[in-house]
C-alpha cells in the first residue's frame, strides 16, 4: 500500500535531531510495549509481515505523529481485535470479559533465552533457479500493490544492477495477506543516486536496495 | 506536523507538552498487561527476562565485538565477508533480527550507511534496539536522497571524493557496518579496540573513535 510508512525521498520532515546520550527506553511503558510486542509474536497469531502490515494500515495522521512505541502499540491492539483475541471494553478496562483465544504457543520465561536466541529465519529451499545473477541490469516493476509490499516507491520503475543473490526468503507480499510463504528468490540491486533522485543527487553515490525476483525484470 | 516526529528525538521527561499523553501511554500499556496477562497470552515473568535481555545483554557492543575482531584477525573478517551470520554466531551472537547478517567495510573511497525506510528494521542481534532517530521520518526520508546532509547532522564530514552507499534494509538482511580502523592503534587488543567502535558507527551514521577520544 502506498501509505505514510513509505519514506524514502520525502524532503518534508525537516533535519535529524539525534538525541544526546539517548536512553534506551524512555519510560517504563516502551519497555513494555517493546517486550509485549515481542511477546505476542511468540504465540504465532500473525507474522512478522503481518505485523508490519498492520503498523502500515494506522491512520496517517496517527502513523506521522506517534512515537514508534506508540505505533507498535496500536498495531498490536488491532492485531488482536481483528482476530477476536481482546475486545475494545477488555482494552479500555484491562479485565478479562471473553474467553481467550487458543494461541499456537505461550512462551514461558524461562524459554525467552532461547527463542529470542533462534530467532525466525526466513530463508527457505529454492522452489526453483534464481532468474538472475550478480550483474546482471533489471528494471523494478511499477507496482501498486493495494496490499503489503516491500519495494519502497522510490525505487519503482527504476533500472539496476544485481550486487548480492541473498537465496531464497519468504515473501512478504503473499505472507501478510495471509496467502503463505512463496518463497522468491531475494537480490541485492544497486541503483545509481542519480538515477532514483536526479541530477540533484550526488554522483558515484549507491543506494542498495533488497529486491524479491517478482518485484524485477530483465533489461 | 513535519516537526512533529522530530518531537520523539527529545527527551519526553522534559518535554511538558507530551506530559498527558506520556502518562496515557503508561496507563495504556499497564491495562494492556494486565489484561494479556490475564487472558493467558503472556507469561509476565517472560516480558522481563525479554527486557532485561535487551537492556543489559544485546546491544552495541556485540557489534563492537565482532568489528574489533575483524580489525585484529584477517581470518575472521574474511569469513564475515563469505557468511556474515555465521561469523557473528561465532562470538555468540545470533537470533531475532539478526537471522540474516551481512557485513559492508568502509574504506577510503566508500562510506556505508544503513537505514529502513519502510519501518525501522535494525541488526537487533548486533546492535539492540535502534535509537530513536533511526525510526524518525527525518531519518528515514533522507538517508536514500540526501546521504551526505544527514551525516553532516551528525556532525560527520566526509571527504568529497569519498563516495555514499546506503543499505536500505528492504529485506530479512540485516547490515552491519565495519567502520575503518582509527590509525594509531596497531598493536591494540580486541578489547581495547572495541572501545572505539560505537553504535553510529556501525550504523554509518559516524566513524569509529580516535585512540585521543577515548579515557585509558
Amino acid at each position: 500500500m502506498n501509505g505514510p510508512h513509505d519514506m524514502g525521498g520525502m524532503q518534508c520532515y525537516g533535519p535529524v535531531r539525534p538525541e544526546t546520550n539517548e536512553p534506551l527506553f524512555h519510560g517504563e511503558w516502551e519497555k513494555k510495549a517493546m517486550a509485549m510486542t515481542v511477546a505476542m509474536g511468540f504465540t504465532g497469531a500473525w507474522n512478522i509481515d503481518v505485523s508490519r502490515s498492520e503498523r502500515e494500515s494506522l491512520p496517517p495522521d496517527f502513523y506521522l505523529s506517534k512515537s514508534y512505541y506508540q505505533i507498535w502499540i496500536a498495531g498490536l491492539q488491532n492485531l488482536m481485535l481483528k482476530r477476536g483475541m481482546v475486545t475494545e471494553e477488555e482494552l479500555a478496562s484491562g479485565v478479562k470479559i471473553e474467553r481467550a483465544k487458543e494461541v499456537k504457543r505461550v512462551v514461558p520465561a524461562s524459554e525467552v533465552p532461547a527463542v529470542l536466541a533462534k530467532g525466525g529465519p526466513v530463508d527457505r529451499d529454492p522452489t526453483g533457479p534464481a532468474q538472475f545473477s550478480i550483474g546482471d541490469r533489471v528494471r523494478t516493476l511499477p507496482l501498486n500493490p493495494r496490499g503489503h509490499t516491500r519495494l519502497p516507491r522510490y525505487v519503482r520503475d527504476k533500472v539496476g544492477m544485481i550486487v548480492c543473490v541473498h537465496g531464497c526468503h519468504v515473501f512478504p507480499d503473499s505472507n501478510a495477506a495471509g496467502e503463505g510463504e512463496n518463497p522468491q528468490w531475494l537480490y541485492c540491486v544497486s541503483f545509481d543516486a542519480q538515477d532514483l533522485f536526479g541530477p540533484d543527487a550526488e554522483a558515484g553515490n549507491t543506494v542498495n536496495v533488497d529486491c524479491w525476483e517478482p518485484y524485477l525484470e530483465r533489461l | 506536523m513535519n516537526d512533529k516526529s522530530n518531537h520523539d528525538t527529545h527527551d519526553h521527561s522534559h518535554d511538558h507538552s507530551h506530559g498527558s499523553e506520556w502518562s496515557d501511554m503508561e496507563l495504556k500499556v499497564k491495562t494492556l498487561e494486565s489484561l494479556l496477562v490475564e487472558k493467558g497470552y503472556v507469561d509476565p515473568a517472560a516480558l522481563d527476562v525479554i527486557i532485561e535481555t535487551y537492556q543489559h545483554k544485546v546491544g552495541p557492543k556485540n557489534g563492537a565485538a565482532v568489528v574489533a575482531r575483524s580489525w585484529n584477525d584477517p581470518d575472521y573478517a574474511e569469513r564475515l565477508r563469505e557468511d556474515a551470520t555465521s561469523a557473528i554466531a561465532e562470538l555468540g551472537f545470533s537470533g531475532r533480527q539478526g537471522e540474516h547478517m551481512k557485513v559492508v567495510e568502509n574504506t577510503p573511497d566508500v562510506h556505508h550507511m544503513v537505514v529502513c525506510t519502510l519501518c525501522s528494521c535494525y541488526p537487533w542481534s548486533v546492535l539492540g534496539l535502534p535509537p530513536v532517530w533511526y525510526k524518525s521520518a527525518p531519518y528515514r526520508s533522507r538517508a536514500v536522497s540526501e546521504p551526505r546532509a544527514v551525516l553532516s547532522e551528525f556532525g560527520l564530514e566526509l571527504p568529497s571524493e569519498t563516495k555514499i552507499q546506503v543499505w536500505d534494509s528492504t529485506a530479512e538482511m540485516r547490515y552491519l557496518v565495519i567502520p575503518m580502523r582509527p590509525a594509531g592503534t596497531e598493536g591494540w587488543s580486541e578489547e581495547k579496540l572495541a572501545k572505539l567502535v560505537t553504535r553510529d558507527s556501525m550504523i554509518g551514521t559516524g566513524v569509529a573513535l580516535s585512540p585521543s577520544e577515548v579515557s585509558a
